[in-house]
């Protein structure tokens, strides 16, 4: 690509070494807003975090502020609601993302079919996609409200019973929030999944017909590796969209009853929003940092091993 | 969750497979049938899933106060009128529509110019750029109210909507930059270099022949910049401290603060919500795929 930049002056007979260099400095400046903006606004804060944690800092009690050491990571580790949120994160993380998985998969391979007005059933199928957190909670608010939601007319047909809260009963919150977010959830799996079914080269297909494979044998022989790749960074990403996921447990259940469904980046915000106390908010946040980036790891290390064995 | 196994076995049929030669009719029922079961079943059953929801939702904002019909007949636009003048809605949106718009003009232009040092450019250091821009995408949202908000604090920005405008755009600068790299890289490089050829500089040989074919890939960008910020709830709850600096989003969490009360006006907050956000959608989702779908081909 290089010989793109330097091929019209040679052309042109003026391979002018200055202006050459000058040429050398034009790609740093096409990036250098977006430079600029990361370092300021995301590494030097990133930064920034680790040591205010090392800080009483409560806007609300501000005569307390002062360096504080290890205090604030001390009052972390006997923190019950700290573990509490720590375990029901994984159970989120892991369930929220098998079955999205699953499914997303399964509309990916339905919306890859030819049929009549497909284009039409993607888009409706992928519009939940689109939508924010917060009118996700609204939607299915509307949906499992006691009086008007659609439990009352399941009722009125003999499915259930009246009244059911689902989201103030421990029991059925976690499963209510679950299927909350898959509705919004599916779609994004769906979109990628789709996006690399439809580079699968046909002739692979025509090959395994051909050949008499069944559907079952043509999806785990010629589908399935093709999108594999697609696949774990999809589900990497998801998982850690997942775990940073706030908006829709801030406003649908505000991590209750009795904070069953707190995760801890929805602890963080809530220590950040409601209690503002910034010291103890930001040893969360570390805390949350070092264990997405642990499992991070530890999932692109298991999946490219599983992948190495392969070849 | 019977939704899974049913669309399980929508998912393991493909293609349909290939049948042994049988006779005429029968043959055409059986595929009829079995297309039935692995394509149309499951189909309706995502579509009935995905559209009730959002069904619930118009139904709720149509209806009169107190009915209980499953149809929204007569329509009423009371609830339309109370949020939009007693909750202060049209205020919010107003706010909404100003920082999407602006962090769609930042980020398309951060993106033409980044994207196209990515897709036409050699330089030292691109992939430690790449890895950094990549890197950014595992910082969540959440991890970055307090520090976001000490910096804006610094800059005597809280409380304005610039400083939405910011994060948003920072935190969708990644997809821009990459999905622009994409749109740019399609362009064939012959057509610049024919320009350049002519006697045109590199920007005029941009601006004269690359850009007017980057049209979807400009409007795909950018359409995608409006909605993350249109959506953006965490760092407006956190940024914004007095009412008339709201975006619709604080706006509805406020509504389901007090739910319980009015879920006509709960409704009709959220229609106002989703529908720019649905309009954009159901123009760019090709360009999705397509943008992807490229992607992958060279990945």
């Amino acid at each position: 690509m290089s010989a793109t930049t330097a091929e019209p002056i040679r052309r042109r007979g003026f391979p002018l070494p200055r202006r050459l260099r000058s040429r050398a400095a034009h790609p740093y400046l096409l990036i250098a807003p977006a430079v600029v903006l990361v370092v300021v606004f995301l590494l030097y804060p990133v930064l920034s975090v680790f040591w205010e944690s090392l800080r009483h800092h409560n806007l609300t009690r501000p005569l307390d502020d002062g360096f504080a050491g290890l205090d604030n990571y001390r009052k972390m580790l006997s923190d019950g609601l700290f573990w509490r949120s720590l375990r029901f994160t994984g159970q989120w993380v892991v369930v929220e993302v098998g079955l999205q998985f699953v499914l997303g998969l399964a509309l990916a391979l339905v919306l890859n079919r030819t049929f009549v007005g497909r284009g039409m059933a993607r888009a409706l199928a992928f519009s939940p996609w689109a939508v924010s957190g917060i009118l996700t909670t609204t939607i299915w608010i509307l949906l499992y409200n006691p009086t008007a939601g659609i439990g009352h007319y399941l009722a009125s047909v003999g499915v259930g019973e009246y009244g059911t809260s689902l989201l103030s009963d421990p029991g059925t919150t976690f499963w209510a929030v679950i299927l909350a977010e898959l509705w919004k959830g599916i779609p994004f799996f769906a979109i990628l999944i789709l996006a690399d079914l439809q580079s699968v080269p046909t002739e692979l297909y025509e090959a395994a017909n051909v050949d008499g494979a069944g559907a079952l044998r043509k999806f785990s022989a010629v589908t399935w590796p093709h999108i594999r790749r697609a696949v774990i960074v999809a589900t990497l990403l998801r998982a850690v969209w997942e775990f940073n996921n706030v908006d829709l447990l801030y406003t649908m259940t505000a991590g209750g009853p009795a904070d069953s469904t707190t995760t801890l980046p929805l602890y963080v915000a809530r220590t950040a929003i409601h209690d503002q106390n910034f010291g103890y908010g930001s040893a969360l946040t570390v805390a949350a940092f070092v264990v997405l980036t642990f499992a991070s790891l530890v999932y692109l290390r298991i999946s490219s091993m599983s992948f190495e064995e392969d070849k | 969750m019977s939704l899974a196994t049913r669309d399980d076995a929508g998912r393991t049929s493909v293609t349909s497979p290939p049948r042994r030669p049988t006779t005429g009719a029968s043959a055409a029922r059986k595929r009829r049938r079995s297309r039935g079961l692995t394509l149309w079943l499951p189909l309706a059953l995502f579509l009935l899933f995905t559209l009730v929801p959002m069904y619930w939702m118009v139904l709720f904002a149509f209806r009169p106060a107190g009915s209980t019909s499953l149809v929204p007949w007569p329509i009423t636009l009371e609830h339309f009128r109370t949020v939009w003048e007693g909750s202060g809605f049209g205020i919010y949106f107003r706010n909404s529509i100003a920082v999407a718009v602006a962090s769609l003009v930042v980020s398309t232009v951060i993106g033409l110019l980044g994207g196209y040092a990515l897709a036409r450019l050699r330089f030292r250091g691109k992939n430690a750029f790449m890895i950094i821009m990549l890197c950014t995408q595992f910082v969540p949202g959440a991890m970055m109210l307090i520090p976001l908000f000490q910096v804006f604090n610094t800059l005597h920005l809280t409380n304005s909507l610039w400083s939405l405008v910011i994060a948003d755009t920072v935190f969708h600068l990644p997809l821009s930059l990459v999905l622009m790299a994409g749109f740019i890289r399609n362009v064939p490089v012959q057509l610049e270099e024919a320009a350049q050829a002519d006697g045109c500089g590199r920007i005029r040989a941009f601006c004269a022949v690359v850009l007017p074919l980057l049209k979807p890939g400009i409007v795909a960008v950018g359409s995608f910049a409006f909605i993350s910020a249109w959506n953006n709830f965490l760092f407006a709850i956190m940024f914004m401290s007095s009412q008339d600096k709201f975006t619709v989003p604080v706006g509805l969490s406020y509504l389901l603060g007090d739910f319980g009360t009015d879920f006509g006006a709960l409704a009709a907050g959220g229609l106002i919500a989703v529908v720019p956000v649905i309009v954009l959608f159901a123009y760019v989702q090709r360009f999705l795929i397509q943008g992807l779908s490229a992607g992958a081909i060279k990945g």
